[in-house]
């Protein structure tokens, strides 16, 4: 193809919709857009001057799927401007909590609208009802590694989406742990099922290898979502309350939400699993580790493809994770923890399933809020996202539209963009000239 | 004598509710649930339930013939109130999904800003792209036959009114 336009409406199988316009002259890509164009909630207005207690179940409502991370990075900033300090009991409570978003989230991703592609259907309504299938051996897979996921957060927050007890503090109401007795047994049982996923998608071989930056949390101790500072891959680590100072925000005119620039060593950044497990694959559980060590050799990884496998390796690190802390868990009576308001200003930064997620929470002191900053993962990913498909496009144009087409949106799709923080239409319009 | 060839005819058996299923503002949990639904009714919905739009698990949708449109958001501009009256005119039921859909809320947030709220970065991005003044719920726009409320929707709610259309359809 050497120069023209076409049109994709409504690339699907992700998270809400965005937009691509590729102009195509001669032979190159001339021009780009990936164009996030949601409908703005302007939710970080809407909650100034609400009090602070009411606050971060609003904003879990940025996102149904990610709600939860959304969730703990709001009460997080509320908490650091409040000087508020949770207990043991808490942080662990939230980090099984965390566990089983991650585990239903990843697994949402990567069987409902990355296995299609894999196995060549348009669909999971496509897979054939053989039970021999492996098609159908992993869609069923899926189900139960989801409905897990989904009951960790049911009993240990209350639900997997928008969830009731977590408050500033601790928990309006802990868990009954005699209410969840099979969950270490249930979790010991999907393992293997999630290793075969983990080797599907480890035997999915597409590629896009570029040298992007990657930025995630490490916190030296563990495999975190929640606690540590944001490093890179030329070494910089920047505390939690410092990452936006290193941000540069970039307005992309055509896009409803701002792209952001970190270091000026890498033209882009990428955020996400991969970002994750690049960096503290060497933090993963040693069980899932141990159990896991071929996959991992692929890592560190820039093949934003493998981004697919990533996850697949989180949601083993997440129930063996989660094995662990169910295995001593016990329960200790106690309330919030809370002090009288005072003003302040806080930043909680968690790894939403796609990525670095960043909350910042300036309080009042009557208590209430009296600004907000909100900075999504998927935002961030969008100039990589662009980088990707330019090259992938300049690299292949003498491929058939509908192969490229499918590729483009494999490519989008490996990000596991969530356009319920970020956007709401993606509709691929190419310009030949 | 030439033989000829019939196309086999559909039973009633073999009817199945057309639906779509259609997303607009909102954060996308009625559509997380309903992903979370399919976990323990995909295997039997697909005996009774064609999904002819569900742009979150297929890539080839159609708007034609449908029984029943699910829809989940609030509407923000006019773009997507034409694209509801198109999706009314093409369904024969209308069933508003989630708060949302139902009462605007807490998408139409922004219906209530007054002076300083409305800052120059929301100025820029209502002027830069096509939004309506105000965020409307779904009947604002057309005309709902039923509701599923809640934030994400409820579920009960929602096998019931699904079931109600399949013995409307005459299906299962």
């Amino acid at each position: 193809m050497h120069s023209g336009e076409i049109t994709i409406d409504n690339i699907t199988k992700i998270e809400g919709t965005a937009g691509l316009k590729v102009t195509i002259e001669n032979d190159r890509v001339k021009d780009l857009k990936f164009i996030i164009k949601d409908y703005r909630r302007f939710y970080t207005e809407a909650v100034k001057g609400k009090p602070y207690i009411a606050a971060s179940s609003f904003l879990s409502r940025i996102c149904g799927t990610c709600s939860v991370a959304h969730l703990f990075a709001s009460l997080e900033a509320i908490e650091k401007s409040q000087g508020i300090v949770i207990s043991e009991q808490t942080k662990l409570l939230r980090r099984l909590a965390y566990n089983g978003l991650m585990i239903r989230d990843h697994a949402l991703h990567l069987y409902f609208f990355v296995l299609p592609d894999v196995l060549g259907v348009d669909s999971i309504i496509d897979i054939p009802d053989n039970h021999d299938d492996i098609g159908h051996i992993l869609l069923h897979d899926s189900f139960d590694i989801k409905k897990i996921g989904t009951a960790i957060t049911e009993v240990i927050i209350g639900a997997a989406i928008h969830a009731p007890l977590p408050t500033v503090g601790g928990f309006l109401k802990l868990p009954d742990p005699s209410q969840f007795p099979d969950l270490i047994s249930r979790l010991e049982n999907i393992r293997s099922q999630v290793i075969r996923g983990i080797k599907t998608f480890f035997d999915y071989k597409e590629s896009l290898i570029r040298n992007s930056d990657y930025l995630c949390l490490r916190n030296g101790k563990s495999y975190d979502f929640i606690e540590g500072d944001i490093i890179n891959s030329t070494g910089k680590r920047v505390a939690e309350d410092k990452f936006h100072d290193f941000l540069k925000s970039v307005v992309i005119p055509y896009s409803e939400a701002e792209g952001y620039v970190f270091s000026d060593e890498h033209e882009d950044y990428l955020v996400g699993s991969l970002a994750r497990v690049n960096f503290n694959k060497d933090l993963l559980n040693s069980r899932t580790r141990k159990d896991i060590q071929e996959y991992l050799t692929v890592f560190p990884s820039n093949n934003v493809h493998h981004n697919n496998l990533a996850q697949a390796i989180e949601i083993l690190q997440c129930v063996d994770d989660a094995i662990d802390i169910l295995k001593t868990l016990k329960i200790i009576e106690e309330k919030p923890v809370r002090k009288p308001p005072q003003a302040g200003v806080g930043v909680g930064v968690v790894e939403a399933p796609r990525g670095i997620l960043y909350h910042m929470a300036k309080v009042n002191a009557k208590g209430m809020i009296e600004d907000y900053d909100v900075i999504v993962p998927t935002a961030q990913n969008q100039i990589s996202i662009e980088d990707d498909l330019k090259k992938y496009f300049n690299e292949n144009l003498s491929k058939d539209e509908n192969t490229l087409r499918l590729e483009a949106e494999k490519i989008i799709r490996a990000y596991d963009p969530c356009m319920s923080c970020a956007t709401n239409f993606l509709k691929i319009e190419w310009i030949r000239k | 004598m030439e033989q000829r060839k019939s196309e086999p005819r559909k039973s009633a058996a073999d009817k199945k509710l057309v639906i779509g299923w259609f997303s607009f503002t909102c954060s996308e949990d009625s559509t997380i649930l309903l992903t979370e639904l399919l976990n323990d009714h995909l295997d039997e919905w697909k005996k009774v339930v064609e999904f002819r739009y569900l742009k979150a698990l297929k890539t080839k949708n159609s708007l034609d013939g449908l029984d029943v449109a699910f829809i989940e958001g609030a509407i923000s501009s006019e773009t997507q109130a034409n694209e509801v009256k198109k999706i009314r005119n093409n369904a024969k039921y209308v069933v508003a999904i989630g708060a949302c859909a139902c009462t605007g809320m807490p998408s139409a947030s922004r219906n209530a800003f007054v002076g300083e709220q409305i800052n120059e970065k929301i100025k820029w991005y209502m002027s830069h792209f096509d939004y309506s003044a105000k965020v409307k719920k779904l009947e604002e726009i057309i005309k709902v036959d039923d509701k599923v409320d809640g934030c994400p929707m409820n579920v009960p709610a929602f096998l019931e009114i699904l079931n109600k259309y399949l013995k409307i359809f005459k299906i299962a």
